[in-house]
């Protein structure tokens, strides 16, 4: 059973076609990459994923269940999560109220109860605290629960935009350009991460990505677009070679071993 | 409705239509480049019939000196304004500046209860702003035909300044963004000061020729028409000025409209003007010429 | 700090404050009694606009409009049949309202329950509207709520409004109401639906995705947020025993504004504080109404100075202390114990407040 079935889908705005007839199935447990200039869609691809946009075309399916439109919140009650190209934290909020608000949708106490303090409600805040911190020790930064999330440093503020995103129990991951504005230390940690959190959590995950260290580095399959169209599909070694990848990023015809 | 009532009624409209429209331009520039609603509008709009007609009573110059006098102060306070409690503000949440419109608002309304009185003034009016004009069965006031006068002239001024001037470029950059536009060395803080001056002096004639229509003139004059304005302002699309104009004319006929056919419900005159902003907000909330700003997500 | 500990103390402050009370009840002056109710009034609609402005960030410009309900609804429920036909003389009061009359508290939780519902059913449509718009178009509603108060002569005896609206509110009222309403929504942001409502306030995008239900949070807030209003505006009527429509205009809410601005938005205690610093004030400044003397100069008398210094105080605080008078700063029995502790010199190592 495939978890995720993007069935073909365009998104236009207008008289602006953004991605046309873009289609992949994703596993449980596969870990695929997406690539492309700046510009390409995918970014739009993941909206339409997650429910920001709706699709002009067609429609995606989720476990057999048909997400195309659904709302955000109602995206990562059915187990999709994800990060943001620009971070985008509670920043005024602490570290640790950060990823307890990733546990929120989950939340069985009703608003009275949760307001009158009830034993049950207790149990379950106790319950999201330890979680949290949980959560929090896996990237290291449980020493800092109690900051401001804005006034993390940028690495850690991406660090813990992708354990906030944990925290909803995803059973798909998407990360929109995780490894952006780090340098080669922190990106190898990442990608150890990643593989980590995918093993640990058993997680698929979709990452969108510019640095080619990790996308060529722990993605099985890749998939390459260009305006809004894909133009390649496959394994590493395939898209390295793949003359229109290459032409794509370079505008000329070269040969990149 | 006869014939002549209805044309009476839309002569009406429009006379008040263009009213809205000089008030409302100042509110669109204003949102258009700094994104703030100037509470304090309607208040720089009531402060002009004041100067006018203290002018003329107490200081004596003739009605022509007294009404260049009036919007050049009404013009300064609107400067002001902008200078000692929005500037500071430029870089803070969007919220603060918001409520800092609404204390000079207050601020205004009250200095002016104290320095005028909040007893209502009847002023006494030369016969050149009350003389009628009749046509056939209808009759209208000259400053009727003052009002969409004078307003076409102003109108039509401005959009040459705005579209065929450097100045008008300047303040069509800084909508667009403040920051580039400083990078390309356009004098942010002056144009900015600009666009109230002439905002704010636009509003001080729509004051005028509303208080030489309606010669009571009390503190919170301008709070109801200013906020009926703005309302023009967004139906016609908020940061676009002939949007503006527009919506100043389609406001002040609908609500003289709907006095004319439902009599029976003139109390709620208001409340229905407030009824179109709800549902154009929710609706088409770029007004009819604005355009849609989308948020990158 | 055990949660146990905390407990009693709070019981202990509440007992401290209930003795206060009941002195000022049985020692001061009418004058003096309705400047503390005002303000523990003040207290409810602040510390209820923070709610859905401070903490959830919603910028609602309407909570005249909901007083005005509750103000109303008390009113018709609290006074009796025979007088208010005597008063209803534009109009004779349509039925029901000519013979439905119930006790105080009933009549307050009714009023609260109908601001309620007409906040849910604004709130529905309008609360996809953002920022400044939001604003206006709350304004909006709540002009429109006054007008149709202005309209309905039947109902609400129009611009002649209600007079003789019993006195029942008194300290233990304004008080206890103000108690109620800070421990409920105190409740309420110290929970994860308080985390939903802050994380709206913050990323409303990433709370979305991150699974918080943007429509069912902000009505909720706003409804909450209306019903103490409308409770607010009970307590209100039965104070001041006469209500208009002319009463419940923007000015209404823009001192409600000004007291949660002064107090820091997002911060209970600092509301409470403001709320009584602004009337005390308001009260404090009347003299310069009537014109005094600084030593051989005379200052005339100048009615309207006191609302002109209030705007000029209101930029004042805004241009200069973005924060509020406090700077976000929340009381909590630990920080307190630490700050005496401090001041003894003890070497106690400090945790920053949570919030």
């Amino acid at each position: 059973m495939e978890l995720l079935n993007i069935d073909n889908i365009t998104m236009k705005f207008g008289g602006l076609t953004a991605v046309s007839n873009f289609k992949l199935k994703i596993a449980p447990g596969e870990l695929i990459g997406l690539i492309g200039p700046n510009g390409a869609g995918k970014t739009t691809v993941f909206n339409m994923i997650t429910g920001i946009y709706t699709p002009t075309i067609n429609k995606i399916y989720f476990q057999d269940q048909d997400i195309t439109g659904i709302k955000p919140d109602k995206i990562a009650k059915v187990g999709i999560a994800r990060t943001f190209q620009n971070i985008r934290l509670m920043e005024n909020l602490t570290v640790i109220d950060n990823v307890m608000i990733g546990f929120h949708l989950h939340l069985k106490s009703n608003l009275a109860s949760a307001i009158l303090k009830f034993p049950t409600y207790v149990r379950e805040e106790e319950s999201i605290y330890h979680k949290s911190m949980e959560l929090l020790e896996k990237v290291e930064l449980e020493k800092f629960k109690l900051e401001k999330a804005g006034s993390l440093p940028y690495g850690q503020q991406r660090k813990l935009e992708i354990v906030r995103a944990l925290a909803t129990g995803p059973k798909l991951l998407l990360l929109d350009e995780p490894a952006a504005g780090m340098n080669p230390q922190e990106t190898k940690e990442l990608m150890n991460f990643i593989q980590k959190i995918q093993d640990d959590f058993g997680l698929s995950i979709f990452l969108i990505e510019h640095d080619m260290k990790v996308v060529m580095g722990i993605c099985r399959r890749i998939l390459v677009m260009d305006y809004g169209i894909t133009i390649a599909e496959g394994n590493p070694a395939e898209i390295q070679n793949n003359p229109e990848v290459i032409k794509a990023y370079l505008g000329v015809d070269a040969n990149y071993a | 409705m006869s014939l002549n009532l209805f044309l009476q009624n839309v002569a009406n409209g429009l006379s008040l239509g263009s009213l809205y429209a000089l008030i409302a331009i100042g509110y669109t520039m204003v949102y258009g480049i700094l994104r703030l609603i100037n509470f304090a509008h309607g208040e720089i709009f009531m402060l002009a019939p004041y100067f006018l007609y203290f002018g003329v009573l107490i200081f004596h110059l003739p009605w022509w000196a007294s009404i260049i006098v009036a919007i050049a102060l009404t013009a300064t306070t609107g400067m002001l304004s902008e200078r000692i409690a929005y500037k500071p503000l430029r870089d803070a949440p969007r919220i603060s500046v918001l409520i800092s419109a609404i204390g000079v608002s207050f601020f205004l309304q009250n200095l002016a209860i104290v320095v005028f009185s909040g007893i209502p003034k009847a002023v006494h009016r030369p016969e050149f702003f009350t003389r009628l004009y009749r046509f056939g069965e209808i009759r209208i006031q000259s400053t009727l035909f003052a009002s969409i006068i004078v307003s076409s002239i102003f109108l039509t001024l401005l959009l040459y300044v705005v579209y065929r001037t450097k100045t008008g470029l300047a303040m069509r950059a800084i909508s667009t963004d403040i920051e580039t536009s400083r990078l390309m060395a356009v004098d942010v803080d002056k144009t900015i000061s600009i666009t109230f001056i002439v905002g704010s002096a636009l509003a001080a004639v729509g004051g005028i020729l509303w208080g030489l229509r309606f010669p009571q003139l009390f503190p919170t004059m301008g709070m109801i028409p200013g906020l009926k304005a703005f309302i023009a302002a967004v139906v016609g699309g908020i940061g676009n000025i002939p949007g503006a104009m527009l919506g100043g004319l389609i406001l002040g006929m609908s609500e003289i409209l709907f006095v004319a056919f439902l009599p029976a419900l003139s109390g709620y005159r208001d409340a229905f003007v407030f009824l179109i902003l709800i549902l154009i907000l929710l609706f088409k909330p770029d007004g009819i010429l604005g355009k849609k700003i989308q948020e990158k997500v | 700090m055990k949660k146990q500990n905390e407990k009693i103390l709070t019981i202990l402050a509440l007992i401290v404050l209930g003795i206060l009370v009941y002195l000022a009840e049985n020692n001061l002056d009418a004058y003096k009694l309705r400047i503390l109710n005002l303000g523990a009034i003040y207290v409810t609609l602040a510390v209820s606009l923070n709610l859905i402005y401070g903490f959830t960030g919603q910028f609602s410009l309407g909570h005249a409009g909901f007083m005005a309900i509750g103000a109303y609804v008390t009113s018709l429920l609290v006074l009796p049949p025979y007088y208010k036909e005597m008063i209803y003389i534009l109009e004779p009061l349509a039925w029901p309202f000519t013979v439905i009359h119930t006790p105080f508290i009933v009549a307050l939780f009714l009023g609260g329950l109908f601001a309620a519902i007409a906040a849910f059913i604004i709130g529905l449509p309008v609360l996809r509207l953002k920022g400044d718009y939001l604003g206006i178009a709350t304004l909006g509603f709540a002009e429109i709520i006054r007008i149709i108060a202005n309209n309905i002569p039947q109902v609400t005896n129009g611009a002649l409004g209600i007079k003789g609206i019993p006195e029942f509110t008194n300290l233990w009222w304004s008080v206890g109401v103000a108690v109620v309403t800070i421990y409920i929504i105190k409740g309420l942001i110290e929970s994860s639906y308080g985390r939903a409502l802050m994380a709206i306030r913050e990323n409303e995008i990433a709370a979305e995705v991150i699974g918080v239900n943007l429509t069912y949070h902000k009505v909720m807030s706003f409804t909450i947020s209306a019903f103490f209003a409308g409770v607010a505006g009970g307590l209100f009527a039965c104070l001041l025993t006469t209500i208009d429509p002319k009463a419940f205009m923007f000015v209404m809410t823009f001192n409600i504004l000004i007291v949660v601005v002064m107090g820091g938005l997002g911060s209970i205690t600092g509301t409470v504080l403001a709320a009584f610093l602004f009337n005390f004030f308001l009260e404090f400044l009347r003299p310069i109404e009537a014109g005094f003397n600084i030593g051989p100069i005379k200052i005339p008398q100048v009615p309207g100075m006191r609302m002109v210094t209030f705007s000029a105080l209101l930029l004042v605080i805004i241009l200069f202390k973005q924060k509020g008078l406090l700077g976000g700063f929340e009381f909590s029995w630990k920080g307190f114990f630490q700050f005496i502790n401090k001041l003894f010199g003890n070497k106690k190592s400090s945790e920053g407040s949570v919030r």
